[in-house]
């Protein structure tokens, strides 16, 4: 028998074990599903057509965020958002699921209001049929995006059939500097490793960076997982962890929240654990990041310069350089600072929560959006919204020329009509910068919140330590 | 329910891009809807295969005479990364794909695929990059055989290729399995872990 320590992923994935399927296959029993408006009701029309019930309703949550527009009274949303979200409602009702509809608290990105409502918790699997389902991991939980097939047999059986990943440590020591958060950490690491760096791992993340960052940027660590290849990211639960969770709607109470807390203290990576790969990143010599290509591997620092394909002797990097930057209309060679902006978009699953909101807000207070840029805040949810207005943020992001908007996925994917038009550039919080992503031949350049209000201030790519007070 | 996948001899197209999002496979705007599958073929990388004004790029691979025809694709590094989006394989199905070759894959994308009754195999970059320099220089004319019984790839010279591949999976494709019966077959041992899962874990499982 093996005595060597067990990892993170070890310890949660053999807890959820209900049958071995082959040496590195299991059927895993899944304790949260989320579903959203985009392939939520598909999957329970399949299933209904099938003619077979849903498994476990109570461990199925709802919401609306991807295709319902994000304008006041959610006017714009397009025919076909409205009838997916009619889907919704109905077949959810039809199946005893909760659905968080618009308006409600709880309403919200998928990812946003998963910790939020204390329905992820350390420890728990998660499944949604949405990549950035990594998120949850930020509270040590294990979480990934599934398919639309697997999706469905989730909905039948509360079990998914997964194979075991590999598994990949990221120690994040050192203290982070001026004007770098979460996104830049995770930027920098991706454009490290690649986007495939880390395809058929888990990822954890360790370190004292971790350590000290609080929880949501965490989840903004493990949201990019996926970007670098990863389904799962994880971070072993902390006392942080267990106070940020404390007295959510759905987290256990009274003596269960004690056995509970008791439980998740031994999620965590045995110090003798050994991992398949490990990398080592030292945060303070990170400086707030920014995409300049098509893949969120194509970063560098604000202060950087534009790749040039004469400088790249491998043929097929040099002709994925060309295709990016012919695409992105950027000069090689040239500071990526300067470069000019139309949109500005704060938002997304990466960067829509409150402590995101406030960090863009420091920025913006006082400040004007540039002449001919439109400039966005779409809250992660509903709660986050409330919240933001009781603290007075969406005063300062008007004042600043900024639209504040209502809770969804928005110009993430530009699924709900919301989209940067041609040719135009948009610097955005968001997590792919993928040809056509946020609507066609848009071009995005990758950033936090700060370095985004940076950009709509300045009218142009810009370097947030120049503006922060 | 998957079609069964055992043995293909067709037209391979290379598309040696580095990370094919599946974003670029199938632009979301293309599946918003509860009933997009059996439209998504024409719509399966849009943005390559069109022109701004709808009429076909002709720079595009598959745009072009024999590579049209083509079943099986041949690709560069990290394949199908990005979004969920089980549409990709389904855009890519619709017009013809049964297989697809690279040095690597989303890991969501790679499932889907056998979700589907597409065989997704993984061989050494410069293999791939030998297949492709191989359909090139035949312009397309040489065909690849794909064989899951024996697991081995044959080039259009003759060159042949053992991978590997999760024999259960590679049973599910042979059989074209349906995966959610197989599980309900299980149903039993899924109630029974949740029953003392209820007792070690109470706060995960809201009813009784």
């Amino acid at each position: 028998m093996d005595t060597r320590g067990r990892t993170l992923l070890a310890k949660i994935w053999d807890q959820h074990v209900v049958a071995q399927l082959s040496d590195d296959t299991d059927l895993l029993h899944v304790d949260r599903h989320l579903l959203h408006d985009l392939g939520g009701s598909r999957g329970l029309l399949d299933l209904k057509s099938r003619n077979i019930p849903v498994h476990n309703p109570e461990l199925t949550f709802a919401t609306p965020d991807h295709a319902i527009s994000t304008a006041a009274a959610r006017a714009g949303t397009i025919k076909t958002g409205w009838d997916l979200l009619a889907a919704l409602r109905t077949e959810t009702s039809a199946s005893g699921i909760q659905l968080f509809d618009l308006d409600q608290p709880g309403q919200g990105i998928v990812h946003v209001i998963g910790p939020e409502l204390g329905l992820s918790l350390p420890g728990c699997l998660i499944v949604c049929g949405d990549s950035h389902t990594c998120t949850h991991g930020g509270l040590g939980a294990l979480a990934f995006g599934i398919g639309s097939s697997e999706l469905t047999h989730v909905l039948a059986t509360q079990t998914i059939i997964q194979r075991r990943p590999k598994t990949m440590r990221v120690t994040f020591d050192g203290r982070m500097p001026f004007g770098v958060t979460a996104k830049d950490l995770i930027l920098a690491l991706i454009g490290h490793v690649g986007a495939a760096g880390g395809t058929g791992y888990a990822v954890e993340y360790a370190g004292s960076a971790i350590g000290e960052m609080p929880i949501e940027g965490r989840l903004t660590i493990c949201n990019l997982s996926v970007e670098l290849g990863a389904k799962m990211g994880l971070i072993a639960p902390d006392d942080k962890t267990f106070d940020y969770i404390r007295g959510r709607p759905y987290a256990p109470k009274g003596e269960m929240w004690e056995r509970a807390v008791a439980e998740w203290r031994t999620v965590r990576s045995d110090s003798d654990a050994v991992f398949d790969r490990e990398v080592s990143i030292d945060v303070s010599t990170i400086i707030p990041q920014i995409t300049w290509g098509t893949s969120p591997e194509h970063v560098l620092g604000v202060d950087g310069r534009i790749p040039d394909p004469a400088d790249i002797a491998d043929p097929a990097r040099r002709s994925a350089i060309e295709i990016a930057l012919d695409y992105m209309g950027l000069k090689p060679g040239a500071p990526i600072a300067g470069t000019p902006v139309d949109w500005v978009f704060i938002g997304s699953c990466t960067n829509s929560r409150l402590s995101d909101l406030r960090a863009a807000a420091e920025v913006a207070r006082g400040r004007k959006v540039a002449p001919g840029v439109r400039a966005w805040v779409v809250p992660g949810s509903e709660t986050v919204k409330r919240d933001a207005v009781a603290e007075g943020l969406d005063r300062i992001f008007i004042d600043a020329g900024f639209e504040w908007r209502e809770p969804g996925c928005s110009m993430c994917l530009a699924a709900n009509g919301e989209t940067v038009p041609p040719g135009q550039r948009s610097v955005s919080t968001s997590n792919r910068n993928f040809i056509g992503r946020q609507g066609p031949r848009a071009r995005t350049h990758l950033a936090s919140p700060a370095t985004a209000v940076a950009a709509a201030i300045s009218g142009a790519i810009a370097d947030v330590r120049m503006l922060e007070r | 329910m998957p079609k069964a996948f055992t043995k293909l001899t067709a037209t391979a197209a290379p598309i040696m891009r580095t990370n094919v999002d599946t974003d670029i496979i199938i632009s979301i705007n293309r599946m918003v809807g509860n009933s997009v599958r059996g439209h998504l073929g024409k719509w399966a990388f849009g943005s390559l295969r069109y022109l701004p004004d709808g009429s076909d790029n002709p720079e595009f691979i598959l745009n072009r005479e024999p590579y049209r025809q083509a079943e099986i694709l041949v690709t560069g590094p990290n394949f199908g990364c990005g979004s969920s989006r089980e549409a990709a394989v389904w855009a890519l199905q619709e017009m013809g794909i049964r297989a697809i070759i690279g040095s690597g894959f989303g890991d969501i994308f790679f499932a889907n695929c056998f979700q589907n009754g597409i065989l997704p195999v993984v061989l050494d970059k410069s293999i791939i990059d030998s297949l492709a320099a191989e359909i090139e220089a035949s312009q397309g004319a040489g065909r690849l055989s794909v064989d899951l019984q024996e697991q081995t790839i044959t080039s259009p010279s003759g060159v042949r290729h053992a991978f590997e591949i999760d024999p259960r999976r590679r049973a599910g494709l042979l059989e074209g399995l349906d995966e959610i019966s197989l599980t309900l077959r299980r149903d039993q041992e899924i109630r029974a872990f949740q029953a003392s899962d209820r007792a070690a874990r109470p706060w995960i499982h809201f009813a009784g």
